[in-house]
């Protein structure tokens, strides 16, 4: 039996608005924004520092860029490469073309070893492949052991951020929460306590102790596989993924193809760009590397679970598939205005942000309405390929996906109002003279047009908070064409050659 | 004699003719000879940036043969010439785009001037638009031209980096995050006290006057906070 600990109705991503809906809502809690401000500028002012620490910064990022591009191009040879070495150091590789099939082999991997709960270190893989709610449906408590996915499970929540799932919840809010629900799962939270730091990290410490004890299975992702080891590595701070690494006897990981990279040496550009980029700091507390089975020490059973779910859908993608690139640190999250504004749940994913803006489209394509809203989610500043440790050109990205966009909606919808309007103005700017014609139409209206205080449709969201410009009384190009005739009577005043 | 082909930008040209007038008063000031070639009409980046590329790229090869041959395009926006510049190749694959300079790059870069001889008597606070800074890379060449300007007195804006949230057609399709970012922008304007927000990009700020005009109307208070493009003030004396 399973206690229901999965994102209660409305708090799930399915049924969930498109972004501009979602993120209106948004917008109008206080206190979501308020956290968000908060932690998002403390973030990103740390990462400037940490970042501005390293002379050859920006050689690391081209070098992460160029590593990653080179695996992703010869993907097929270096995914041989890894399964062939893991398997030689005695770990079970399975292959994943979908979330359904992942899904399926680790649940079949946790019945086999009867159990009816396993723990988890974070992971951006399993939310995606939704792995909780799969075990849970076959009768197996899934208990999420980073500190901030404890609040968000506990809390009912989805995740809105990858690094600070709970980046929304403020800490007497997750004091609130680890009172209310700890003790329907686990060891109570103690009764006296506050929102101070301290006591909410003690409460939670005591509450995942028991379940790591307990547990025979752990489930974790991986931030990257060695090609030529067969080895995975988990990069984290708390120290709770080690103990999920460590002390199970079976351990099963599921990993994104894209996560390969050729060498073991190749971790050395990483381990500095990914910390830097996501916590600010120089280095994480721990990093954990497992290569199969060590006999005697850590988990006797390793399987890994590598996933394609829309990553050869993604490297089909000519423009696209740098995002392939991504480890996911999440600084372009906390550097993008948008994000900030309305946080990660707006994006309907578990991948959020400017990354997820990109990376949604082009891993389930832009048929569905939530996925063809997200490249428009974006002013296209441009500081999330600023900030990105591994240069995607992520403002590239999404003007190619908002095409795609496009394209796919003109191919089963009849003409809508915004393609009328974007085909009529190309045919206007198309033209010197319609141009003009249409600049003397607006100056006609000039009256009319400084009296709007509302519009109608998609161009009221402009006037429900901006004023509209005024209408000029005379274009720039009548004005030039006006001073040019001023200077040639000048020049000749009888009008005579 | 520098010789000039102004590409005065569409908005520019139906909405902020002033703008063009400044640019053409501050190159002419200059000993510039400034051509406006009549046939020009849109640089393609409402259409490239909306999904839209084919007419984007229709409207690259119009500029492209409007300015075929010219010695240098100056124009007073920062994204419509980082339009040009980064995305002209992709949508008009084959077509040899003029190169182009947005105002600030020509004047410290070509003509080699910061101080343009201008007078304006007046607190500034300068927002550096984003595809000015991040795609063009004009660094501080728009402060520095107006640290040179006489009487004038600049204050730093808050948060300047960060964007003002107009982003061309996402000001509709998200124009309830649009607006949140233009508000928290124009704050910080506010907070600086200058009597003036000045940008480089006319799209920019007629997003942030119409934050200002309509917080005004809402407080049924008089105009306050006015908003200038940089040519303007380098043109004033």
């Amino acid at each position: 039996m399973t206690v229901g600990l999965q994102p209660q109705p409305g708090v799930k991503f399915l049924g969930m608005p498109p972004f501009p809906e979602a993120a209106r809502t948004a917008l109008g809690d206080e206190q979501l924004r308020r956290n968000l401000g908060h932690a998002t500028s403390t973030i990103r002012t740390k990462r400037l520092n940490a970042v501005s620490e390293l002379a050859d910064w920006e050689e690391l990022r081209i070098s992460g860029a160029s590593i990653k591009d080179h695996t992703l191009a010869h993907l097929d040879d270096y995914l041989e490469q890894f399964a062939a070495a893991a398997t030689a150091a005695g770990a079970t590789v399975h292959w994943a073309a979908d979330a359904e099939e992942a899904c399926a082999i680790g649940v079949a991997i946790a019945r086999q070893h009867q159990v009816d709960e396993v723990v988890k270190v974070k992971s951006m893989a399993t939310q995606e492949i939704e792995l909780n709610e799969a075990l849970e449906a076959a009768g197996i408590d899934a208990w999420e052991t980073d500190l901030a996915e404890l609040i968000v499970q506990l809390g009912g929540d989805t995740p809105s951020h990858f690094l600070v799932p709970a980046i929304h919840r403020n800490r007497h809010e997750i004091a609130e929460i680890f009172t209310r629900r700890m003790g329907e799962v686990g060891r109570a939270a103690p009764d006296d306590l506050t929102a101070d730091p301290a006591r909410l990290a003690e409460a939670a410490r005591l509450h995942l102790r028991e379940k790591f004890l307990r547990a025979k299975v752990a489930f974790s992702g991986a931030n990257f596989a060695v090609a030529e080891t067969g080895t995975l590595v988990v990069v984290e701070s708390e120290g709770n993924g080690r103990m999920c690494l460590t002390l199970p006897e079976v351990l099963v990981s599921v990993v994104g193809i894209e996560k390969i990279v050729p060498r073991f040496e190749d971790l050395e550009v990483f381990m500095q760009l990914l910390p830097r980029s996501s916590t600010a700091e120089r280095m994480n507390p721990y990093t954990t590397m497992w290569t199969g089975v060590t006999p005697g020490d850590g988990p006797q059973e390793v399987h890994i679970i590598l996933l394609d779910n829309g990553r050869t859908r993604a490297l089909a993608d000519r423009v696209g598939r740098q995002a392939l690139r991504c480890i996911r640190c999440s600084a372009c999250l906390n550097v993008c205005p948008v994000y900030e504004r309305v946080g990660g749940h707006a994006y309907g994913s578990v991948y959020p942000g400017p990354i997820g803006a990109i990376l949604n489209p082009l891993l389930h394509g832009v048929a569905d309405e939530h996925d063809a809203a997200l490249p428009f989610a974006s002013s296209l500043c441009g500081a999330c390929y600023e900030a990105c440790p591994v240069a995607i050109d992520i403002p590239t990205v999404l003007i190619d996906q908002r095409a795609e966009a496009v394209r796919e909606k003109a191919s089963h919808v009849g003409p809508d109002p915004e393609r009328v309007a974007m085909k009529a103005a190309a045919w206007v700017l198309d033209s010197p003279k319609r141009l003009r014609f249409a600049e003397r139409i607006a100056i006609r209206l000039r009256g009319l047009i400084a009296r709007i205080r509302w519009l109608p449709g998609m161009p009221g969201g402009w006037t429900r908070s901006r004023a509209v410009p005024p209408i000029p009384e005379q274009s720039f190009r009548d004005w030039w064409a006006q001073r040019a005739s001023a200077e040639r009577e000048r020049e000749e005043p009888d009008g005579q050659p | 004699m520098t010789h000039v082909s102004l590409f005065v930008t569409c908005l520019a040209d139906a909405l902020f003719p002033d703008v063009g007038k400044a640019t053409v008063t501050v190159l002419e000031r200059l000993g510039c000879t400034v051509d406006f070639p009549a046939a020009q009409t849109c640089c393609g980046q409402m259409h490239m940036n909306s999904g839209y590329p084919d007419e984007a790229g229709t409207l690259v090869r119009s500029f492209a043969d409007t300015f075929a041959g010219a010695d240098a395009v100056v124009m007073p926006s920062g994204s419509c010439a980082a339009m040009l510049r980064h995305h002209g190749a992709t949508v008009a694959p084959g077509v040899a785009v003029p190169p182009v300079h947005e105002l600030s790059e020509f004047l410290v870069d070509v003509l080699g001037v910061t101080d343009v001889g201008a007078r304006f008597d007046h607190s500034v606070t300068y927002h550096p638009t984003c595809h000015s800074s991040r795609l063009l890379g004009v660094g501080d060449r728009p402060t520095r031209l107006l640290q040179a300007v006489e009487g004038l007195s600049l204050i730093e804006l808050p948060e300047a980096d960060q964007c003002c949230g107009f982003g061309g057609t996402f000001a509709i399709k998200n124009a309830d995050t649009s607006a949140a970012m233009g508000t928290d922008k124009v704050g910080h304007a506010r907070e600086t006290g200058a009597d003036y927000l000045c940008a480089s990009d006319a799209s920019c700020l007629m997003h942030m006057r119409g934050v200002v005009d309509h917080q005004d109307r809402a407080a049924r208070r008089p105009a306050s906070l006015r908003t200038i493009h940089l040519a303007e003030i380098l043109a004033s004396q």
